[in-house]
This record gives C-alpha cells, sequence and structure tokens, in this order.
C-alpha cells in the first residue's frame, strides 16, 4: 500500500463523495460555533425551512464580544447583547446545547473543545474562526470556516473542500530555557513568511515538538494559520491520551479501550511524501517578540529590528508602513521598548498552563505601575483552577487582577481596547494594524515574556530577571 | 437561495496598490457584529475609508471620484487573516464582482467564491501593468470572462488566464448554491454516517 500522511488517513476516512473535477465531500464529527459568525448562516437554514442536522455534534459557546467583568449583568453594548442573544435563541430552536456566560463549561470555543474531551484524535472539526486549528493538537483535521460553510455544516453536517497540500515542519532538539511553544510558533513563522503555508496542511514533527504538552501543542497549532496554511496537527501519543483520559466527554471504559487502540495507528506512514518540508533546530529558538504589523515579522528578543535593507518596491513600502504604525526604527534594538498594555489570555495562551508560567515568574515581584495589564483565563474551568491552585493570590500580590474567560483583548471587541498609540505585549495570535483596538501597537509573544514586560514596564528577556 | 449567476464583466477597475491587505483591513471586528447579512459595503476599509470623526478620507481611492467600477485590483497577498466572511460580503456589498490580486489568502478565496464574487489571480507582472494603466487613465477598461478564463486589459490588449476549480465555476456560471447540492445527498450522508 501506498504510504500515507497522517492527514491523509483522516481525510480520506471521511469522504463521503469526491465531486468530479470538484472539492470533497467530506464529514464533520465536531462542529463549533459562536456568537458572530453563525446567526447569518441560522438565518440561511430558516429560510431554506431547515433545522440543524445534527444538533448533538453542534457545540455552542458566546465568546468574542462578551465582557470580561461582570458577566452576570446584562451586556452593556446593544450589538453584542442582541448577538449573544441571538445565539442562545438558534441553539434552543436547533436542540443545540449551549455553553452560555452562566454555564461551568463556558469559555473560548477553542479551549473549551480539549478541556473538556470533546476533541479527540482522528475527527475532523470545523468552527467559524481560523484558530480552530488549535485542535490539530490532538491528531485530528481542524480548520476554520466561513459562514458560508457554517451553513453547510448546519444543514448536512458536511463541507465541500478541495484536499490541501500537505507540509512537515521539524523541530529537532531540546528547547532553550524560557523558550515556548509560543517561541516555536513566532519562530517558524517569521521565517516561512505569513504566506509560506497558503494551500498546505501542516504536520509539526521531531523531539522537539514531542516533548511539548497539550498546552503547548495547541499554542503551536492555534499559530499553524498564521503562515497561511488551513492548519496544523500534531500526531497523538501518550502525552495526548493521558490528557484527555477522564474528561467529561472523553470515551469510557470499552469504549475508551477501543478509540485508544485506533488513536495509537495515527500517524504519518514512514516513507510518507508531503509537498513541502521545514526542519529547524530547537536550540536556534530564542525568545520571540513581534516588531511589525504580522505575525511574521518576529525577532529574538535580544535581536535589532530588521532595517528592510534589500527589500525593493511594494515590500519595502509595506515594511515602511509597518513600522510607521509601530512607531519603531530599523535597526533598534527591541528590549528595554517602554509599553503600556499587557495581555495574557485568547485562544493562543488562555490555559492553565499559561497562567502558571506567568504566576511563577511574577511571583514575589510587583508590576511596573505604568503597565495596565489584562489577565484574562481562556474558559470556566481555567478561572476555576487558577483558584484552586492559589494562582489568584499570587496574581494579586504582585499587582494583578483576573477578570472573567472570552476572547477580550484578542480581538477587542469587547471594551478592552488598547488605546491609539499605546504599546501592549500580547499572548495572543496577531498584531495586524487596529487588531486590539484602533491605532493600538500590538507585539506578540509568550506568557513569560509577557510576564517580564509587566514586571520591568519595558520589553525584556525573561532569563535576565 | 442561489447566487448571482456570473459569465462575464466589461468594467473599469478600483485600484488598492497596497500588498498583504488582511481581513481586519477589509473590515475591522468591531464591524461584525450584525446577525443579518446586510450594511457590510458601507464599512469596507472602514479604517482607511473614513476619518476618525466619520467623514470620508478623501486620499482613499474608493472616495476618489476618478475611478469606479465592478472590478477591485488589490496588492499581492489579499485577504489574509481571519476566515470572517463579513470581509467576503463587504466587499460583494459595495458592488464588487470580481477581485484581482496576484494572490489571495485560502480562506478568503473560498468565501468569497460561495458569495458569487470571482477571485481572479494573475500575475504579479500583470497586475503591475493593470495598475500602471489605471493611473494613466482611470477609465481603462478591462473584460473578465469566466467561460474562457481570461481577464483582459482592453487599454493594452494584455490577455491573461486565470485558474478556477471546473465545480466552482459551474456554480459561478449557473448560480448554483453548495448548500443546494449538499442538501442533495442526504441519502449518501446518512449512508455514511451510519457505516
Ligand atoms: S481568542 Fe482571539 S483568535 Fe481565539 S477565538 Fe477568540 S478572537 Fe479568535
Amino acid at each position: 500500500m501506498e504510504p500515507k500522511t497522517l492527514f491523509d488517513k483522516i481525510w480520506d476516512a471521511h469522504i463521503v463523495k469526491q465531486v468530479k473535477d470538484g472539492p470533497d465531500v467530506l464529514y464533520i464529527d465536531r462542529h463549533f460555533i459562536h456568537e458572530v459568525t453563525s446567526p447569518v448562516a441560522f438565518l440561511g437554514l430558516k429560510n431554506r425551512g431547515m433545522k440543524v442536522y445534527s444538533p448533538k455534534n453542534t457545540i455552542a459557546t458566546p465568546d468574542h464580544n462578551v465582557p470580561t467583568i461582570n458577566q452576570h449583568l446584562p451586556i452593556k453594548e446593544e450589538l453584542s447583547r442582541v448577538q449573544v442573544d441571538a445565539l442562545k435563541a438558534n441553539c434552543a430552536a436547533n436542540g443545540i446545547e449551549l455553553y452560555g456566560l452562566d454555564h461551568k463549561y463556558h469559555g473560548i470555543v477553542h479551549i473549551i473543545g480539549p478541556e473538556l474531551g470533546i476533541t479527540q484524535p482522528g475527527m475532523t472539526i470545523v468552527c467559524g474562526d481560523s484558530h480552530t486549528s488549535t485542535h490539530g493538537a490532538f491528531g485530528s483535521i481542524a480548520f476554520g470556516i466561513g459562514t458560508s460553510e457554517v451553513e453547510m455544516v448546519f444543514a448536512s453536517q458536511c463541507i465541500l473542500q478541495p484536499k490541501p497540500k500537505k507540509m512537515r515542519i521539524n523541530v529537532e532538539g531540546v528547547l532553550q530555557k524560557d523558550v515556548t511553544a509560543k517561541d516555536i510558533a513566532l519562530y517558524f513563522i517569521s521565517q516561512i513568511s505569513t504566506s509560506g503555508g497558503t494551500g498546505h496542511f501542516i504536520e509539526f514533527a521531531g523531539s522537539a515538538i514531542r516533548s511539548l504538552s497539550m498546552e503547548g501543542r495547541m499554542t503551536l497549532c492555534n499559530m499553524s494559520i498564521e503562515c497561511g496554511a488551513r492548519g496544523g496537527m500534531i500526531a497523538p501519543d501518550e502525552t495526548t491520551f493521558e490528557y484527555i483520559h477522564g474528561r467529561e466527554f472523553a470515551p469510557k471504559g470499552a469504549d475508551w479501550d477501543q478509540k485508544l487502540a485506533a488513536w495509537k495507528q495515527l500517524k504519518s506512514d514512514d516513507n510518507a511524501v508531503f509537498d513541502a518540508e521545514y526542519n529547524f533546530k530547537a536550540s536556534d529558538i530564542e525568545p520571540m517578540i513581534t516588531y511589525g504589523t504580522n505575525p511574521g515579522m518576529g525577532i529574538g528578543v535580544n535581536g535589532t529590528i530588521p532595517t528592510g535593507q534589500g527589500l525593493t518596491g511594494s515590500d519595502l513600502i509595506t515594511f515602511t508602513k509597518s513600522l510607521e504604525y509601530m512607531g519603531l526604527n530599523p535597526g533598534d534594538k527591541i528590549k528595554g521598548k517602554k509599553i503600556d498594555y499587557v495581555f495574557i489570555g485568547s485562544c493562543t495562551n488562555g490555559r492553565i498552563e499559561d497562567f502558571r508560567l506567568f504566576a511563577n515568574f511574577v511571583k514575589g515581584k510587583q508590576k511596573a505601575e505604568s503597565v495596565t495589564a489584562w489577565i484574562v483565563p481562556g474558559s470556566k474551568k481555567v478561572e476555576q483552577q487558577i483558584r484552586e491552585e492559589g494562582i489568584v493570590e499570587i496574581l494579586e500580590a504582585a499587582g494583578f487582577a483576573l477578570r472573567q474567560p472570552g476572547c477580550s483583548a484578542c480581538l477587542a471587541m469587547n471594551d478592552d481596547k488598547v488605546p491609539e498609540g499605546k504599546y501592549a505585549v500580547s499572548t495572543s495570535n496577531r498584531n495586524f494594524e487596529g487588531r486590539q483596538g484602533p491605532g493600538a501597537r500590538t507585539m506578540l509573544a509568550s506568557p513569560l515574556m509577557v510576564a517580564a514586560a509587566a514586571i520591568t514596564g519595558v520589553v525584556s528577556d525573561p532569563r535576565d530577571i | 437561495m442561489a447566487i448571482e449567476k456570473f459569465q462575464k464583466l466589461v468594467s473599469s477597475v478600483v485600484p488598492l496598490p497596497i500588498e498583504n491587505v488582511d481581513t481586519d483591513q477589509i473590515i475591522p471586528a468591531r464591524f461584525l457584529k450584525a446577525v443579518e447579512r446586510k450594511g457590510f459595503g458601507d464599512n469596507l476599509f472602514r479604517d482607511w475609508r473614513y476619518k476618525k470623526d466619520g467623514s470620508p478620507n478623501p486620499d482613499f481611492v474608493m472616495n476618489n471620484a476618478r475611478f469606479s467600477g465592478k472590478i477591485l485590483v488589490a496588492g499581492k497577498n489579499f485577504g489574509s487573516g481571519s476566515s470572517r466572511e463579513h470581509a467576503a460580503w463587504a466587499v460583494y456589498d459595495a458592488g464588487f464582482r470580481v477581485v484581482v490580486s496576484s494572490f489571495f489568502a485560502d480562506i478568503f478565496k473560498s468565501n468569497v467564491l460561495n458569495n458569487g464574487l470571482l477571485p481572479v489571480q494573475v500575475s504579479d507582472q500583470f497586475l503591475a501593468e493593470i495598475f500602471a494603466t489605471v493611473e494613466a487613465d482611470p477609465k481603462a477598461q478591462f473584460e473578465v470572462d469566466l467561460i474562457g478564463q481570461t481577464i483582459v486589459n482592453l487599454k493594452t490588449n494584455s490577455t491573461e488566464n486565470f485558474e478556477i476549480n471546473a465545480y466552482k465555476k459551474e456554480c459561478l456560471l449557473n448560480g448554483y448554491d453548495d448548500i443546494d447540492y449538499l442538501i442533495s445527498l442526504k441519502a449518501e450522508i446518512a449512508a455514511f454516517k451510519k457505516a
């Protein structure tokens, strides 16, 4: 038999039909929905006189524009409230269980799927949100879709998709101290650019990837799309199985044994061929930070901002415009740059491990006076763990306050907006112009880098402190 | 629920010679709060198109009366970033039926196709020529023919072919909708689910 990649194995097992000269009809195991990209799809379905085909495989939560304080009160902003209410009404009308703001399972859609054991190896998973790639950390095919496609899945539990090409990114060796999965992500995107993965689905492999926790793997797969790829995935192993075992919706008893046996088969065959392949050395990766307005504009914390030398024409214009927006000078050191805001949270770094790292660093220190900090757990469960583990006391002693779960300053659809011209060191995934508020200047980094900046008030190397 | 049919279009273009225009620039997140699909066109390129006080920014091409048409021509790597279909709706609602660039982000491309908007990917050279032509003559006409898969710069007569998936082409030519197709597969989907 011809050797197959992990991606091929899962994809092929989900093909209902191949359209001649066209896309595949792919069966979807899990469909996550939230308040922003679902209402128009629900409306379309209703106009066709239909209801959701497989409500029990549809998981709903409002996350994108919910406030992160006083969640027990009605949402003040009218349009946000309308969307959250619409999600509630649409779920009720279609028999979909909703993990609303008052539910113990509430949180960011890509945080709750894995932590509840809903996300499992070998599945096809979609959501009207590009960071659906997060779920690929479990060895599933997970990708973001548009609202028309949300409607497709509502109507048929299937989606029409051409099969993407396959890429493998190998990271071998041992990571330096204080280098995290986020740094791997920012590093590889800086190497292959924000369009380097276009048309491809990535499999991450190699000893450095194997050594990552599930949280770390989720961070990496989450960011996989920022190089233009459709998604990223990691073959499941003991770390994966151990993480899933015992979670609310994980298989139990004999079902577990059976699923586990199948999951153990999920890996790329030895001679499987990838359309593209990259090899990186773990030891080359420094704690990273971005200086520009796309996630590919990242450098090691001790590096200098590129001068743009060698760029010509429109590339040069884009580069210059980006640095102008950021108010940074080519050739300057990034370390020591004064910052105003820090944000730890989002589906990239809003899991318990991220808060442990952050708390461990700030313990016994004090937040810089000049810094405003938003500490936003990814879900109710993460919030609860933060409280149970005594992390909240550590944070408060260091001058930080914990907020309530939601996407928050990741895309600033709620009140958590960075003011114009201000600098934010953020654990989120996008530093586009205006992403954290009109005129906001975002620097993407790991929770440790964010912690170091929060304490010193400037961009700092956590290893120096 | 069909989409608008597309076969051939002759029009002047609106040039946007900026590269890496991401979805946050096409439509900022704060305008995603609708529960219906309307009104997105007004907020297309919002932060470039309007000044902070809400008045039109005269420097932006869409506020320049010299340029008009149903074809938006943008710099390389258009539509990267989020999967929000609102970006496609905004471009469509603003009256465009074709978007030309030398490179499109994947999700954006499939989103526009699902909404009756044709993405035409051309070479960097052809793109540069379009920008030069329009700069010299804002009323220059271009022909986009889906059947023949060609785009013609009617000023210079240079022509280029573009790619489109055969299935998507069929849908757009006839105004078919993917969802109708999937619904027609009901029995096959049920059988797959059982197996
Ligand atoms: S945290 Fe940010 S990236 Fe993640 S789902 Fe929310 S808005 Fe999207």
